[in-house]
C-alpha cells in the first residue's frame, strides 16, 4: 500500500491532537506551537506522540520530538518512518 | 551499605560495591515494556572491565576530563564507574542541550574523552564548529552499521583484555565538574570533590537508607545533580538497583512501577503533576457509590497518617492505589523545582509518602529533606545531617537569603573565580533563593533573588543565557528578565522569561516583529522558551563599555511598570 501523502498524515495528526486534548480541530493549524495551543508540557506531548504511534503504527524514540514544537515538523518524522 | 568514611573517593567506594553484592541485581535497562539489560554487580564489573583497560591504552590519566551525554541507559553509569576507576573526572553533560550548547560546554571543561549516544554525537559532527572540537577520544553508542562516526570509536567495541589497575584519588580531588546552567554567556561548572559526594551520599542514606532488594527507578536524566546521586551513587554503595526506563512516556513510567515493583523514585514538579492528573482522571470515572467509598478511605487513611507515614496501612486501606505503583513503593522524592503543596499532599493523603527536597547544584544534590516526622507539604523539609543552613538578613517576617555550610559543596565554579568569590563567602553557599524557618526546623521557600527561573522539569534558565537566539531582531534593543525578579514574589512557582523590547523611535509591534519573536523563540529548547514580551519605552542604561545595567533596568522596570502589561508570546 503507498504511504500517505504529507497533508494527509498532517491533517490526521492534527484531527487526533484535536480529539484527545477535547480542542477543537479548527483551532489547530500546521504551524501552530502544539505546546502553547494545545496548553500541554512535555510528558503530555510524548503522550500524544504514544496515541500517534499507534494510529501510525510506527515507532519513534523519544528524541525524535526532541527540538519539535509545530505539527508540520512532527508530521515529516512521522511520515518519514511510514 | 558501605561505611563510606573509609574511602577516599567515589572509584573506590564503587568499586568495593562490585565485590560485596556479586550477585545482587544492580542495573536493569528497559525500553518501554522490552528489557534490554539486566545485570548483576559481578556482570556490571565485567563490562565495566574491559573499558577500563582500553581507557588505560588508550593513555588515561588520573585527573583527565570525561564527558558523558546520553540519555538514561546501563552505558551511562559503566562508561561513569570506568572513568571514577581509572581516576577521571566526570564531565555529565544534559543530554537535552542543543548540539552547539555541547560543543560550548565540551570546550569550556576542556574534556579530553567523551562518550556521547549517537544521535547526538551525528548533531554534533553536522555543525560547522565541529571543527573546533578539542576531545581527543569519543566513543560513540549504539551507532548504526556502517555509519561515519567521524574518527570517533564505536563504544561496543572500545575494550581490551586483562585486569585494569584502579587509580588511587584523594577525598579533595575532583570528582565531577557538573553544569548548574549557564550555556551561552557565562558557563557555570560546579567543581565538586570526592569529598562532596560521600559525604553527601552519607547524609542522604542516613535518613533514606537504600538496601539489596530496593529498587530504584531512574527517570530524571543521570546528569541531573539528584539522580547522579540517587540514581547511580546512592543505590550502588547500599547494594541496591537502578531501574532505567529509556523513555519518558507516562504510560511505560506507569507500567515500570508495576513491572519491576519499585521501592523509590525521584521526580521533578511536572512528572509528580502528571502522575496526578492521571490519578484524578481515574478518579473521576468511578460511579458515584465507589467515589464516596474511596474517599472515605483516603479520609480514614488521612486520619491514621497523620503523624507519619503507616505504608503497610496505607497499601490496605487502598490496595488498589498502591498496586497501581506496584504495591512496594516506598517513597516518592521530589526536588528540582517549586513543588504545589496541593500535590504532594494529594499523594501523601493517598498514603504514599513523599520527601519534598531542596538542594542545588553547587551543594552536589540536596541541602534540606523531609523526614516525614511529620510529612509537611508546605516546606522543603529540614537541613540534611552535616549541613549547616542561615537565613541572611532576614526581615520582619524572618525572610532572608537562603545560604548554605557543609561538606558537600561545590570547592569552586571552573575557571570563574569572581563567581566562585560572588558565590561562596567564608565558606557560606549564598544560593540566591530566599527562605525562613518555621518554629519546628523547616525551612520554608519564599521566592527567588536571582535573575533565573527553574522549570517544573527542575532546569535552571539563566535570561542572559538565552540572548544570543534574540541576536539582530529588529528593534532598537532588547533584553531578558525571570518575571519574577522584576516584580518579586513572597512564593516559586509561575516562574517565566520576559522579553524586554525597545523600539526604534515610530516603530510598532507588527505581525512581522511578532512572527519573528516566536520563530526565535522556537529555535530554544521549549523549557527555555521566553513567554511573554514587554514593550519599554525608554533607552536601556548602559555602562561605560555598553553593557546594560540589568539591575538599574530592572529597578525602572519595577517602578513603572506591571506585570499586567506583559503580553503573551
Amino acid at each position: 500500500m503507498p504511504a500517505p501523502t504529507i497533508d494527509h498524515t498532517l491533517d490526521e495528526i492534527l484531527n487526533l491532537a484535536a480529539l484527545h486534548f477535547k480542542v477543537p480541530r479548527e483551532k489547530l493549524t500546521p504551524d501552530d506551537d502544539f505546546f502553547k495551543t494545545l496548553g500541554i508540557d512535555s510528558l503530555q506531548a510524548l503522550d500524544l506522540l504514544t496515541r500517534l504511534e499507534h494510529h501510525f503504527q510506527i515507532e519513534l524514540p523519544d528524541y525524535e520530538l526532541q527540538g519539535v514544537s509545530d505539527f508540520r515538523t512532527l508530521a515529516n518524522r512521522i511520515q518519514a518512518r511510514l | 551499605m558501605l561505611d563510606l568514611r573509609q574511602y577516599a573517593s567515589l572509584g573506590a567506594a564503587l568499586k568495593d560495591a562490585m565485590e560485596r553484592w556479586p550477585n545482587e541485581t544492580c542495573l536493569i535497562e528497559a525500553d518501554r515494556d522490552r528489557e534490554k539489560v539486566r545485570l548483576t554487580y559481578s556482570d556490571f564489573k565485567e563490562m565495566a572491565q574491559p573499558l577500563c583497560r582500553a581507557l588505560e591504552d588508550a593513555d588515561f590519566k588520573a585527573g583527565d576530563r570525561s564527558a558523558i551525554i546520553m540519555t538514561n541507559q546501563s552505558k551511562w553509569l559503566i562508561s561513569a564507574y570506568a572513568i571514577l576507576f581509572c581516576g577521571g573526572v566526570l564531565v555529565p553533560l544534559d543530554y537535552k542541550l542543543t548540539a552547539l550548547e555541547h560543543l560550548q560546554l565540551l570546550a569550556h571543561s576542556k574534556a579530553r574523552f567523551l562518550v556521547v549516544e549517537y544521535y547526538l554525537w551525528r548533531a554534533i559532527t553536522q555543525l560547522p564548529e565541529f571543527a573546533q572540537l578539542g576531545v581527543e577520544i569519543v566513543l560513540v553508542t549504539e551507532a548504526p552499521a556502517g555509519a561515519d562516526l567521524r574518527g570517533a570509536y564505536r563504544w561496543e567495541e572500545f575494550k581490551r583484555k586483562g585486569d585494569p589497575k584502579f587509580v588511587v584519588r584523594q577525598r579533595e580531588d575532583t570528582a565531577c565538574i557538573v553544569y548548574s546552567s549557564g550555556t551561552g554567556g557565562r558557563p557555570k561548572g560546579c567543581v565538586l570533590t570526592h569529598d562532596s559526594y560521600l559525604e553527601q551520599c552519607a547524609s542522604l542514606t542516613a535518613w533514606y537508607p537504600f538496601c539489596p532488594g530496593v529498587r530504584y527507578l531512574s527517570i530524571l536524566p543521570t546528569n541531573h545533580a539528584i539522580d547522579f546521586m540517587v540514581g547511580f551513587v546512592g543505590p550502588f554503595v547500599c547494594g541496591a538497583c537502578v531501574v532505567h526506563l529509556r523513555t519518558l512516556r507516562p504510560e511505560f513510567v506507569r507500567d515500570a512501577f508495576v513491572r519491576y515493583r519499585i521501592s523509590y523514585v525521584s521526580l521533578v514538579p511536572m512528572v509528580l503533576r502528571n502522575l496526578e492528573r492521571g490519578l484524578r482522571a481515574k478518579f473521576d470515572e468511578l460511579q458515584p457509590p465507589k467515589r464516596w467509598a474511596l474517599n472515605r478511605l483516603i479520609g480514614l487513611n488521612k486520619l491514621m497518617t497523620r503523624s507519619r507515614p503507616r505504608v503497610a496501612l496505607s497499601r490496605r486501606l487502598l490496595p488498589q492505589v498502591h498496586k497501581a505503583f506496584g504495591g512496594e513503593l516506598r517513597a516518592l522524592i521530589v526536588g528540582g523545582a517549586f513543588t504545589d503543596p496541593s500535590t504532594l499532599q494529594f499523594f501523601y493523603d493517598l498514603g504514599i509518602p513523599v520527601a519534598c527536597g531542596y538542594g542545588l547544584t553547587e551543594a552536589c544534590t540536596a541541602v534540606t529533606l523531609n523526614d516525614l516526622k511529620p510529612f509537611r507539604a508546605d516546606t522543603v523539609g529540614k537541613p540534611l545531617p552535616g549541613t549547616e543552613v542561615r537565613v541572611l538578613n532576614p526581615d520582619g517576617e524572618g525572610v532572608g537569603e537562603v545560604a548554605v555550610r557543609s561538606r558537600a559543596l561545590m570547592s569552586h565554579y571552573l575557571d570563574d573565580p569572581e563567581l566562585t568569590a560572588q558565590t561562596i563567602i567564608d565558606g557560606w553557599l549564598l544560593t540566591g533563593d530566599q527562605g525562613r524557618f518555621d518554629g519546628d526546623g523547616h525551612l520554608l521557600l519564599c521566592g527567588r533573588k536571582k535573575n533565573m527561573i527553574v522549570t517544573a522539569g527542575g532546569k535552571n534558565v539563566y535570561p542572559e543565557d538565552i540572548e544570543l537566539v534574540f541576536d539582530g531582531l529588529a528593534v532598537k534593543e532588547f533584553c531578558v528578565f525571570a518575571a519574577n525578579f522584576l516584580w518579586p514574589q513572597k512564593t516559586l512557582g509561575e516562574e517565566m522569561l520576559v522579553l524586554v523590547l525597545r523600539l526604534e523611535q515610530g516603530q510598532q509591534i507588527d505581525d512581522r516583529l511578532r512572527e519573528e519573536i516566536e520563530s526565535r523563540n522556537r529555535r530554544l529548547a521549549d523549557f527555555k522558551r521566553v513567554a511573554r514580551y514587554l514593550l519599554w519605552e525608554k533607552d536601556f542604561p548602559r555602562t561605560a563599555t555598553l553593557k546594560i545595567k540589568r539591575g538599574e533596568l530592572a529597578a525602572q522596570i519595577a517602578k513603572t511598570a506591571t506585570r499586567a502589561q506583559m503580553v503573551e508570546i
